[in-house]
Formats: structure tokens, C-alpha cells, sequence
């Protein structure tokens, strides 16, 4: 369970280029709950997935992840608990490093790292399998560097990564947002199976109003660094991308965001 | 013969120096100064050990140690302080010409008729020739003693067997180490640091941790020379950073890989290689004092080249 109380994060405070990205979020996010986090650009989701994530520590407010304060805890520390994987693919993998090498860091999330083999043999046919499991015809290549993959393959194999020790919470930030339509839809359905079958405690960022609509069972929408909708159990899953889109545009009239905004947002969503 | 000799033992030990340049600038990725400072350390804690009578064996490990804990300053002064980098270095290099006029007391200390690793190393060439002749084979018997126990007895050949040896063992137990979890997280930790943090390591510490071990190296290369050539120096570390860089950067070039027993391998011949194209340059009448020119040259020559390469080649390709 993540327990997000009263957080606000302020970046370059005291200056002109002062931004309230955080202003006051609470959430509760049960276990085994699959939550997608949509809102307009700059609104602070990635802002309040790092925040969770530990990129940063919050101004005020606390987080509590399984009943622990990690509030103050340096991101390193709350990696035991967490996977991540993040938009831009070359951030989730070291791209000199084998594929075989990559999930084997990953074998070891959180965990102390000795001077035990890293890659001894019951593991590496362990990761093969679990390669072997994505369906994408990795598993005979995993002694190639990873830097040799596509974008698609890399953010795959990321995922696979984040999940290899079940985490207490998965955070995906628009993680399908650089791939091309094929190996996005690709990855979304890898992580729907993933978090099904893993029942993982999900936070995922989108821009797609498809993906928002029909993953997850739960939908928040953030705007100005605060949360303003929470759709749970049926009506979210009565949600469609036409009434989402409908909500931007309340939120719109209701804020009374400038007209060019709006048509950023247009542009974006339609 | 002499010369050739004398040029591959200093390129073995100074094969220890590329090591630690190898460890932070392409594993680490991290531009780290220290090592005209660390090598220097090195050799001067050895010196004054030696000089004032300790075993040479605890002597260099002391002096190994010292070089870890110049590194692990310079990494807590980056990763810790926020200081940039090179500045850290440069930092640290600085505050060690005082303390390393401080170990030795003087610029300069002659190692006289102190017992060293190296004369140890003819001592058992000795023993083992006493212990032949004692179990019954004395030179000559079969004919290939008497062309091969000269060279045995040889002091110089002694002398770079056992170098041989240390780099040996240094390199297999390097090439062990970034295959194990501890030594693997340290490479996604210059190969990607977001990565691995999001993987819950510590890359400040990890960072610090290679510094130290970098710097242990290139402090052991500077004892090893110090007691090869006799006497330590406080300017003996003058430009180390950049020699050592150039035997990582031939040693690529000749290896052609970036796994790491390949970078491993290719440091000892960089490093051998450029102590021999030093000596018969010099041999051809190169001014000692232009040295370091040509050095940096030359590194300025292999960073910019691959560059220049590409660009010609775009040039040179038709346009699309
Ligand atoms: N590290 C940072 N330093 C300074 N400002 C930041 C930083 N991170 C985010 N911000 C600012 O905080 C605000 C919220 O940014 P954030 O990245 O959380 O938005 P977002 O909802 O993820 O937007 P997008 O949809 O574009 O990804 C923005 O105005 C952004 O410029
Ligand atoms: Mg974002």
C-alpha cells in the first residue's frame, strides 16, 4: 500500500523561475490496485512519480509504502520496494552491458551486491526463460550488448527488469510515449499481462486517452500539481477516450485555462 | 637487450597505472586526476618504509592502501560535496605534492641498500638454482642450463618475471571482479547511472568505491617503480594521468573490444607498446625533455582522429 499525504514539491523557489509542480497530493493506493495518472502537460505527474520513486525528496508531506515512512529515504534505498521503468528507453538499460548483464543487475533490485558471480548458471537459464516468456525472440541473444536493440526491445526489456523481483509497486512514466504505434502496443500488453499475472500495485503516466480508457482499475487526473478526479470500480470501467476528453475540456472551462492552452491540449489528445 | 628489457618492465609496471585510468575513465567514466598525485603517494609511503627497514611486501601494501584512500577522497569530494570532478582531482592531486614531500621528508629519496620486492625476486631466482643444485641437477648437466640458468640467474629477468607475475594476478583477480554482482553493478554505474540507482545501488558510493581502487593501482605502479628504479621523487607523478590514458587508448585500438578482459589485456600491451616506441624514440634522438609533449600530442592525435574520420568520410560520402 502507498500512502501519499499533503505533498508539495516547489522547484527553484525564491526565484523567477519559480513552479509549484506538487501543491498538496493525497492518495491512497491499495494493494494490487493498477492506477493510470493522466493530466494536462507540466500538471506533475512525472514530478509525483519521482517524488515517489525518490528522485527527490518533497518539501512537505509524507509517503508511506507498506506501512513504512520512506519519506527521507534516498531513492537507492526505496529501489528494494520499487520498479520503474521510464520514457525515454536508454534510461531503463546500460547499453555496454549484455542483455544477460542488465537483468542480472536487475536479479539483484534492492538486495546487497557481494562478490558472488553475478551471472552464475541456474540464473542465466532462469533469465532466459523469462526472456524466453516475452515472445520476442531475445533468449538466444542475450550476450549482446543491449545498446543494440531497438527502442521497443529496450523498453521490454526494461519492463521485464522492473519485475523480475516482484516489486511492492510498479511506476511506469509515459513509458510507451517514444516507441513507434507497433512496439507500443507491444509493450502495453506485456505490462497488462505482467501486472495481471503479478497482481502488481501499478502508477502509470499516459498521454494515450485509449490506453487510459481501457487499462487499470483505477484513473486519477491531476492538474496544477493536485489530483482532481479519481474514477474507481465501475466508473472507471464505464470511462471511455471520448469522455476523458470530455473531462479536459470541464477542466478547461472550470480552471479557465487560456485559449492556448486548450488548444495544446487539443492538439495533443484529438 | 638492456634496453629492451628495462622498457618492458617499466611498461608491466606501469601497465598498473593504465589499470586505474582504465577503471575510472572508461569504466567509471568518472575524469579522475588524482593518479599524478596517487602515484607519487605511492611512492613516497614506499620509500620512506622501505628506507626506514619494514618488509617490502607490507611497504607496498601500505602504500597501495594509501593510493585507495587518495581516490576515496577525491570520490567524496565529487559525489559527496558536488564538487565537479576534475576540479576534485585536481584537488586532491595538489594536496598531495605537500604530503607527499611530507612521507619523504625531501624531494628526493634514494632507496640505498634497502631490501625490495624486486631484490627479493633475486633472491628466489638464487634459491631456486641453490635448490636445483641441491636435489642433484647443477647447470650444465643437460645441456640447456647452460643457456637457460644465465638468463635464471639474471637479474633483470628475475625482476621482470615476477612483474609479469603481480600483473598477472592483477588483471585475472580484475577481469574476476567485474564479473561478480559487486563488480558488474560497478560498470552499470559508469555505463548508467540512473539505471542502476532505479536498481537501488548507491552510485556515490560505488563511484568512491572505484575511485579507491583505481587509485590503489596507480599507487601500486608507483611503489613498483620506485623500487625498480631506486629511489622515489616527488615529480615522479608529473603527467601520469596522460601516460596512462595513452596505454588505454593504443590498448583499445589493439584489442578492438570494450569487454572488459579485452580492455584489461590491451592496457598491459598500450602500456608496454608505448614504453618501447619511448625507447626507441629516444633511441633516435628524441630530447627526454619533449617527452610529455609527445605524449599529450599523441593522445590529443587518438581523441581527435576517430572524429575528424567521420567528418572526412560524411564529406567525402555523395550527398542523399
Ligand atoms: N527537475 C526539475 N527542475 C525544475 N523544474 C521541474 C523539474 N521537474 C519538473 N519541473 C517542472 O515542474 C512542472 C511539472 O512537471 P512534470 O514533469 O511533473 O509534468 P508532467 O505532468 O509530467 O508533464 P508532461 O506531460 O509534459 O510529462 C513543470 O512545469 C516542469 O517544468
Ligand atoms: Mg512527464
Amino acid at each position: 500500500m502507498l500512502e501519499l499525504n499533503q505533498l508539495t514539491k516547489t522547484f527553484h523557489p525564491g526565484t523567477p523561475n519559480e513552479v509549484r509542480a506538487l501543491r498538496g497530493v493525497n492518495l491512497t493506493i491499495e494493494d494490487g490496485s493498477f492506477v493510470v495518472v493522466i493530466g494536462t502537460n507540466g500538471s506533475g505527474k512525472s514530478t509525483l512519480l519521482n517524488a515517489v520513486a525518490g528522485s527527490f525528496f518533497v518539501d512537505t508531506g509524507s509517503i508511506r509504502l507498506r506501512g513504512e515512512d520512506v519519506t527521507r529515504w534516498p531513492e537507492h534505498r526505496r529501489a528494494k520496494f520499487i520498479g520503474r521503468v521510464f520514457q525515454n528507453p536508454f534510461t531503463g538499460t546500460a547499453p555496454h552491458l549484455s542483455i544477460a548483464e542488465n537483468l542480472a543487475l536487475a536479479a539483484k533490485r534492492g538486495r546487497a551486491r557481494g562478490c558472488g558471480w553475478a551471472l552464475n548458471s541456474s540464473l542465466s537459464s532462469d533469465l532466459r526463460e523469462r526472456v524466453r516468456q516475452m515472445g520476442l525472440g531475445m533468449e538466444d541473444r542475450l550476450s549482446n550488448a543491449i545498446g543494440s536493440l531497438s527502442g521497443g526491445q529496450r523498453q521490454s526489456l526494461t519492463l521485464l527488469m522492473a519485475g523480475l523481483i516482484k516489486p511492492d509497486l510498479l511506476l511506469l512514466d509515459e513509458h510507451t510515449a517514444a516507441l513507434d504505434p507497433k512496439s507500443a502496443d507491444q509493450v502495453i500488453r506485456l505490462t497488462d499481462d505482467m501486472i495481471r499475472r503479478d497482481k502488481l500495485t501499478t502508477m502509470m503516466v499516459t498521454h494515450s486517452m485509449h490506453q487510459a480508457a481501457y487499462l487499470g482499475d483505477r484513473l486519477i487526473m491531476m492538474v496544477r500539481g493536485q489530483v482532481i478526479h479519481d474514477f474507481r470500480g465501475t466508473e472507471k470501467q464505464r470511462l471511455t477516450p471520448e469522455a476523458l476528453l470530455a473531462r479536459f475540456e470541464e477542466v478547461r472551462r472550470l480552471e479557465q485555462l487560456d485559449e492556448a492552452a486548450a488548444e495544446q491540449l487539443r492538439r495533443q489528445y484529438v | 637487450m638492456t634496453l629492451l628489457i628495462g622498457s618492458l618492465t617499466m611498461g608491466l609496471i606501469l601497465a598498473l597505472l593504465a589499470f586505474g585510468v582504465l577503471i575510472s575513465f572508461r569504466i567509471l567514466a568518472f575524469r579522475d586526476l588524482t593518479a599524478d598525485g596517487s602515484l607519487t603517494l605511492g611512492g613516497s609511503v614506499a620509500a620512506a618504509l622501505l628506507v626506514s627497514g619494514w618488509n617490502p611486501w607490507a611497504a607496498t601494501f601500505v602504500a597501495v592502501l594509501s593510493g585507495a584512500l587518495a581516490g576515496a577522497t577525491t570520490g567524496v569530494l565529487a559525489m559527496k560535496c558536488k564538487i565537479n570532478g576534475l576540479l576534485a582531482g585536481i584537488l586532491v592531486m595538489t594536496a598531495l605534492y605537500s604530503v607527499n614531500l611530507r612521507v619523504m621528508g625531501k624531494s628526493n629519496v634514494p632507496l640505498m641498500e634497502s631490501r625490495t620486492i624486486l631484490s627479493s625476486a633475486e633472491q628466489l631466482a638464487d634459491a631456486s638454482t641453490h635448490w636445483r643444485i641441491w636435489i642433484g641437477l647443477w647447470p650444465g648437466q643437460f645441456g640447456y642450463e647452460d643457456v637457460f640458468l644465465p638468463l635464471a640467474l639474471d637479474h633483470d629477468m628475475s625482476v621482470i618475471g615476477l612483474v609479469l607475475l603481480m600483473i598477472a594476478a592483477v588483471g585475472v583477480g580484475m577481469v574476476a571482479f567485474f564479473r561478480t554482482n559487486l563488480g558488474l553493478a560497478m560498470r552499470a554505474t559508469g555505463d548508467n547511472p540512473d539505471m542502476i540507482r532505479a536498481l537501488g545501488v548507491d552510485v556515490d558510493w560505488m563511484t568512491t568505491l572505484g575511485l579507491a581502487i583505481a587509485n590503489g593501482l596507480t599507487a601500486f605502479a608507483g611503489a613498483l617503480l620506485v623500487q625498480y628504479q631506486g629511489f622515489a621523487d616527488v615529480q615522479m607523478g608529473i603527467g601520469m594521468v596522460v601516460l596512462g590514458f595513452a596505454s588505454v587508448i593504443i590498448g583499445e585500438t589493439l584489442v578492438g573490444s570494450r569487454i572488459v578482459g579485452f580492455l584489461i589485456c590491451g592496457a598491459v600491451m598500450g602500456s608496454v607498446l608505448f614504453r618501447l616506441l619511448v625507447a626507441i624514440a629516444l633511441r633516435w634522438g628524441l630530447n627526454p625533455n619533449d617527452l610529455k609533449l609527445v605524449t599529450a600530442v599523441f593522445v590529443l592525435a587518438a581523441l581527435v582522429t576517430p572524429d575528424l574520420w567521420k567528418a572526412a568520410r560524411k564529406q567525402l560520402s555523395p550527398a542523399r
